[in-house]
């Protein structure tokens, strides 16, 4: 298969970070050879892939593909019918709906994970998120009054109550608008900067080329690429091989990849 | 479990319609059956016109009635209006005044006079009823048999005291007044004496023969006639009712009514509260964040159970010291009654949760809940004897399995003075607490 090359649409903010990791430290976050079943559907079907420290690892595909229930895997909440799931330190996880009590303020919702992640020391655990999350002035408000974004940012500083090596995140950006969006990442990069691999799933390809270090697409369950948003550039407009580099957007020319893969 | 069941009631405490909901909810119920109880039942009204002359007398075989007697005895059991016609009454009832109207007619009382004659007539009295309202018209119906009834027996009763005084003159003698003049009665036993004294001045032969017939004849109908008294009073009163209690003596009805308000207050609050709360996790996304090694499904489950307990135990204690303003609660017993309050809010919680799981989202849980909960509710209050045997035995087998028939009994025992153990029923909603805590943590498996 020969590859070609897209012109970048937009500015890559993604961080450097290799495929295999840090050089020097070994990833924290390994999946072997993951199967899943739902009755006769298989939903995954040896899927490999790891994260190293510092790695931000996107996973795109269509709708069923079976990237929410590769984390669901990854974050322990669904056990895996084959294969097996490593980790070198906690993992936190970041469902695609708020996991969050509206009803409770940001600071309880913060201190009722902090306790039951059995921080020893929870009310500083939660001065530590809200810094983090830049929602100390609204630590007393309802969490059901907060908009999509900051509801968004108490959601993934839950999935950070106990200081994870990995972060998975289902969809992050999914109803947030634009400013939303690029605060939600500025916030995640930080923590990618401070050497937290982050795993997530989206359906928006220019978001996986702009942040992720590592893309892996799924589809119908089978890991078809694992590679940097480059590669995948060069996959999709050499695999579409009816249009050259400069004449189609990443996400046209993966979409007319997946169809000539029949998928 | 403690952060878990903190965090719901600090979300308990934000709502502030269900927050007061579960504060005034039991207040309102205890004012309202607080009242009902105190208040006694409802008379029914009805307007009553005699056409009898009010200075008019009954008589029958010498003995008198007078107007105001009958009319006491009508009235004993309802609130009578008197009425000064019959178009008057009639109108009381068509306006809705009263329910009903008795119309005594001008000729009751010769009527009645008649029934010791040779000639009795049927003394009749007329009943006017508002035909608008069938349920009315039933219980007007029932009061007015029971209105006839008592006047009736009040009758007969005096013709009865009439008969025993004839039947003492014929048996012992005395005077007798008739039609203005005085007569003297010998009477039989005095008869049979003198027919004895005469005996032995006769000389043997046919008259003593026929002496001695007279005395038998004496003899005979003195003693008919003494067993004639107790069948005059059997046929006034033919059934006597003698009462034997047998087993556990029955609660009193006020004990019955607060424990019956007490069991229906604690399900509603207990099962829709944890059924709303365990799909609200689901609802609120938290579920699987949770479950992800934070806690297990047991643990969430066992702090619904806590919150369910809690509350309803709560709602209990406020409904039945809200009560106890109006009738006496037995705190003597408290600890019995805190025990059934606790096992039977234990036991709805856990029926709570298990719906919750099952269903996995509010309006279903809820609508589950109430679809569920108040039909086996109200089967529980059928009393065992109202259906056939086989309709009785599904009806049993339908309450054992859900938490209120127990909590029903529980609570009455605890709050009866007398009530006994109440242990049997403390176990039997244990198991049904185990057994719906199961269900609902296999339902968790794939909430």
């Amino acid at each position: 298969m020969a590859y070609g090359s897209l012109p970048m649409t937009e500015t890559s903010n993604r961080p450097s970070s290799p495929p295999d990791g840090t050089p020097g430290r070994g990833p924290v976050l390994a999946a072997r050879d993951i199967g899943k079943r739902f009755g006769d559907v298989e939903v995954l079907n040896g899927v490999s892939f790891q994260a190293a420290p510092g790695e931000v690892v996107g996973l795109i595909g269509p709708n069923g593909a079976g990237k929410t229930t590769l984390l669901s895997i990854l974050a322990g909440i669904e056990a895996p019918d084959g294969g097996r799931v490593e980790s070198g330190g906690g993992v936190g996880w970041v469902p695609q709906q708020a996991a969050l009590y509206r009803r409770l303020t940001v600071r309880e919702n913060l201190l009722l994970f902090a306790r039951l992640q059995r921080s020893g020391r929870p009310d500083e655990r939660v001065v530590e998120m809200l810094e983090l999350t830049g929602l100390g002035d609204r630590m007393n408000d309802q969490v059901g009054k907060l908009s999509g974004g900051n509801q968004q940012r108490v959601n993934i500083a839950i999935g950070l109550m106990a200081d994870p090596s990995v972060l998975l995140l289902d969809e992050p950006s999914v109803g947030l608008d634009p400013a939303q969006r690029a605060r939600l990442w500025r916030f995640v990069l930080d923590l990618v900067d401070r050497g937290t691999a982050v795993v997530f799933s989206t359906h928006d390809i220019q978001e996986a080329e702009r942040y992720a270090g590592r893309i892996v697409v799924l589809t119908e369950g089978l890991e078809i690429f694992d590679g940097t948003a480059d590669e995948l550039r060069e996959a999709v407009v050499t695999g579409a091989a009816d249009s050259g580099p400069g004449e189609r957007d990443l996400e046209t020319s993966f979409l007319a990849y997946l169809d000539k893969d029949g998928r | 479990m403690r952060w878990l069941l903190l965090k719901d009631l600090q979300i308990l405490r934000r709502s502030p319609l269900q927050l007061a909901l579960l504060v005034v909810y039991p207040i309102a119920i205890a004012l309202l059956v607080g009242f009902a109880l105190t208040r006694g039942p409802e008379q029914s009204t009805v307007a009553l016109y005699s056409a009898m002359p009010a200075d008019a007398r009954l008589g029958f075989g010498g003995e008198q009635l007078d107007a105001a007697e009958i009319r006491d005895q009508l009235c004993s059991r309802v609130d009578c209006i008197d009425a000064d016609s019959r178009d008057q009454a009639r109108g009381l009832v068509e306006d809705g005044t009263a329910t009903a109207a008795v119309i005594i007619p001008e000729d009751l009382g010769e009527k009645i006079a008649s029934l010791a004659s040779l000639n009795p007539q049927r003394p009749q009295v007329e009943v006017i009823v508002n035909g608008s309202s069938a349920v009315e018209n039933e219980i007007v119906d029932d009061r007015i048999d029971a209105m006839v009834a008592e006047a009736n027996l009040l009758i007969a009763r005096r013709i009865s005291e009439a008969a025993h005084r004839y039947l003492d003159l014929i048996l012992e003698g005395g005077q007798l007044s008739l039609v203005g003049q005085d007569f003297e009665v010998l009477g039989l036993r005095d008869t049979e004496a003198i027919l004895r004294a005469l005996r032995d001045q006769v000389p043997a032969g046919a008259d003593r023969r026929q002496l001695e017939r007279a005395i038998r004849f004496a003899v005979l109908a003195t003693q008919n006639l003494d067993l004639a008294g107790p069948l005059l009073t059997a046929i006034t009163q033919p059934i006597a009712v003698d009462k034997t209690e047998v087993g556990d003596s029955a609660p009193s009805l006020d004990t019955f009514a607060i424990a019956v308000t007490a069991s229906f207050a604690l399900m509603f609050v207990t099962v829709l509260l944890v059924a709303g709360s365990l799909a609200l996790e689901r609802e609120e996304n938290a579920f699987g964040r949770l479950t992800a090694g934070l806690v297990s499904r047991g643990q969430i489950l066992a702090a619904k159970l806590g919150l369910g307990t809690v509350v309803g135990f709560a709602v209990l204690f406020i409904l039945l010291a809200g009560l106890s303003l109006f009738v006496p609660i037995q705190w003597s017993r408290a600890p019995v009654w805190i025990a059934a309050g606790l096992f039977a809010a234990a036991a709805f919680a856990a029926a709570g949760a298990a719906l919750g799981a099952a269903t996995r989202e509010i309006r279903a849980a809820t609508l589950a809940a109430v679809m569920i909960a108040l039909p086996v509710a109200l089967l529980s209050l059928v009393p065992d004897d109202a259906v056939g045997s086989l309709l009785e035995k599904v009806i049993e087998v339908v309450t054992a399995v859900f938490p209120f028939r127990p909590a029903l009994d529980a609570l009455t025992g605890g709050l009866e003075v007398s009530g006994g153990s109440v242990w049997l029923y403390l176990l039997h909603l244990a198991a049904l607490t185990a057994a719906y805590a199961l269900l609902a943590r296999a339902a968790l498996r794939r909430f």
